[in-house]
């Protein structure tokens, strides 16, 4: 399993069309993705449930992949969150 | 809602002008009563709840390329995680194991299942969370409604005037294809979708009544009067008279706009005036060209702030500012320049004890120079047919515009070692909205090429008024002589250093502030696009001695009332059946 923390860096933070997208890579591996933030496990590869983050510039969320693709998915999507969702 | 005059007139936020006499078409789209029975047959209750699936997904595939069609693709995206939900794999797992397990319908355990999404949603304290929980509640109830096989209430047949609580993006979309000839609505204001979509169809809207759907019953008779922001219920024969002969002589004005539309705005004597259009909105454009404008006196940018919710990118806005100047090529495109703080959201938290005279317009953006330059580059990079203009609003010193002018040089030199293209002559002007800009317009002109006088901040700075404050809202005072000197000083002074200078509040498409305006010498106004027609049908019929006399006549007058008195009785002499009849002369 890989456990990654990431910071949400552009302005607008994780609203819908990041949300999306992100469900999207998701979407594209076998592995499991969750993501924690104040308690709560979402799984994400559930729009509805990444859409009930509020993760607003600054957050940290805690990333988890588990499955045999874990590798290049936690790339893929950490690379996502690196890039400030292509919004910097 | 406030009322006055008879008890079933009700006022709220004029959004789109016209007037429409029909039937009310009460819309409402809660699910009222979830049926949680047991059920026996399981796998009929799944194959339902799955058709329900996919019959939402292909409406909701309709409602998407409607919206790219009529909003453009941007504002389209948000149907698009809609549509994801309905294929969420979590989600329908969960949904699908419950009916198994619990033996209960469908629709419960969707409601069920969505509600929890809702629940966390509206316990955030993101207000925009709220607004996410609203979409979810929108497909909530498609699916239920699909589930029960029936059919969205939203097939109208007969022409009709919408009336709910509010519209959503989707609803909006799919009635502009139906019959509806109003839309009212309790809550939203003038740039909810409901009213950006009613004013670009042309449709009257009346917004923001509040309690609308308790007070007005299905099948009630309906006036809206989009132009004062009137509701009348079930109108007496009076009221019904006095509409019906105004909707008549509508169609007769409406006759002689379209006549209007590729005459000059000149007056009687010939005198030219140009008439600019203000530019909020993608979908304007069109209509902005058909009523005759001269080009864009102010496109607002604050706008496409939002549409992103984050500062565009240079390439985001060249992309959109290019877009807008090729369109309107060659007529002229006037950008302005971020107007954020006051009343307008700042996009860094900052709590001001008094924002109207805080960190605003052209402050802010000399302290966040990179957001600043990323957008002259973008405007300078839109400029290349040589038809852009750009603005700096709230300049109140001199060296507000020598510290704006060393950026747009910057910008350009940077443009240049790059290799792109752009137009070394760019028209550079300042909004004049802050008295302190007002009086120094003389030295101000050796540095700009125009003046654009921006009246809702100038009258609330000049008579320390706050708009939006209560209490003091009627001493905010269009009117006011201080304010009708202010203009004609501003105009005058701009004439003796051959500086252009037009005006883009409020106040320019105030019919009875035409006459004066022009009386004091301004030959140039911006103003929202479907006032155009209006605009020019009076300007038509002025003449330019007559209104230079009405000018000096009330820059010698001491009160307001005098100067609205004197503006009556030049409307009463000069005008016979015209459209000034349609907004009301009163303040309501």
């Amino acid at each position: 399993m890989i456990e990654k923390d990431v910071n949400i860096i552009n302005n607008a933070g994780l609203h819908t069309r990041p949300a999306a997208t992100i469900v999207k890579i998701a979407a594209k591996y076998q592995s499991e993705f969750y993501i924690l933030k104040d308690g709560m496990n979402i799984n994400g590869k559930s729009i509805i449930g990444v859409m009930t983050l509020a993760a607003a510039k600054g957050s940290i969320l805690k990333l988890t992949f588990e499955g045999d693709d874990e590798q290049e998915m936690a790339e893929e999507i950490l690379d996502y969150f690196n890039r400030g969702f292509d919004e910097l | 809602m406030t009322k006055f005059k008879a008890p079933n007139v009700y006022k709220g936020i004029a959004a789109a002008p016209g007037i429409a006499i029909r039937r009310a078409y009460l819309f409402k789209k809660a699910i009222e009563v979830i049926n949680d029975e047991n059920i026996t047959d399981i796998d009929d209750a799944i194959h339902n709840f799955n058709e329900a699936l996919e019959k939402s997904k292909s409406e909701l595939a309709k409602v998407f390329s409607l919206a790219v069609d009529k909003l453009g693709e941007k504002r389209a995206a948000l149907f698009e995680a809609q549509i994801m939900i309905l294929d969420d794999p979590v989600l329908i797992e969960k949904i699908t194991s419950r009916i198994t397990e619990e033996k209960k319908n469908s629709e419960y355990i969707v409601n069920d299942e969505f509600s929890k999404y809702q629940d966390i949603m509206i316990a955030s304290h993101e207000p925009y969370m709220k607004e996410r929980s609203q979409d979810i509640e929108d497909i909530k109830n498609r699916i239920i409604r699909n589930i029960r096989k029936k059919k969205w209430k939203s097939r109208i047949t007969e022409e009709v005037i919408v009336v709910s609580e509010s519209l959503t993006p989707a609803d909006t979309v799919l009635f502009s294809r139906m019959k509806v000839t109003g839309y009212i609505t309790n809550f939203g204001g003038l740039t909810s979708h409901a009213a950006i979509v009613a004013r670009s169809l042309d449709i009257p809207a009346v917004v923001g009544l509040h309690d609308a759907t308790e007070n007005i019953s299905d099948s009630d008779d309906l006036i809206v009067d989009g132009f004062n922001g009137i509701v009348i219920v079930n109108p007496t024969e009076e009221q019904l008279t006095e509409y019906k002969t105004k909707l008549g002589k509508l169609d007769l004005l409406d006759i002689k706009l379209a006549k209007l539309r590729n005459k000059k705005a000149v007056t009687k004597d010939g005198k030219k005036i140009d008439l600019l259009a203000n530019l909020d909105l993608v979908e304007e454009l069109e209509y902005i060209i058909q009523h005759g404008a001269k080009g864009v006196g102010l496109m607002r940018t604050e706008q496409i702030f939002q549409e992103y919710e984050t500062f565009p990118s240079e390439e985001q806005q060249t992309k959109v500012y290019k877009g807008f100047a090729e369109k309107l090529y060659p007529l002229p495109l006037t950008i302005r320049s971020f107007d954020i703080g006051g009343d307008k959201v700042l996009p860094v938290d900052v709590k001001e004890p008094n924002p109207m005279l805080g960190w605003r317009g052209i402050r802010f953006l000399i302290d966040n120079k990179e957001l600043f330059k990323t957008q002259v580059r973008a405007v300078l990079r839109a400029s290349t047919h040589k038809n852009v203009k750009f603005m700096i609003p709230m300049v109140s010193s001199f060296l507000e515009i020598e510290k704006t002018k060393i950026l747009i040089n910057e910008c350009k030199e940077e443009l240049s070692d790059e290799g792109h293209p752009y137009d070394n002559h760019i028209e550079i002007g300042i909004m004049i909205e802050v008295p302190s800009a007002a009086l120094m317009i003389r030295d101000f002109a050796s540095e700009v090429d125009f003046f654009s006088i921006g009246t809702n901040d100038l009258i609330q700075y000049m008579l320390a008024v706050d708009r939006g404050n209560e209490i003091v809202n009627n001493q905010y005072q269009e009117f006011h002589p201080s304010i009708i000197r202010t203009l004609s000083f501003i105009i005058s002074e701009a004439r003796k250093t051959n500086t252009k200078v037009t005006m883009c509040g409020e106040m320019a498409a105030d019919f009875r502030a035409i006459p004066l305006l022009l009386g004091l010498g301004l030959e140039s106004i911006s103003l929202s696009p479907s006032a155009i027609p209006y605009a020019k049908s009076i300007i038509r019929d002025l003449d330019s001695n007559e209104i230079s006399e009405l000018a000096a006549s009330c820059l010698k007058m001491k009160t307001e009332k005098e100067i609205h008195d004197t503006i009556d009785k030049f409307y009463f002499s000069n005008f016979g059946d015209t459209s000034y009849e349609f907004y009301t002369t009163t303040d309501q």
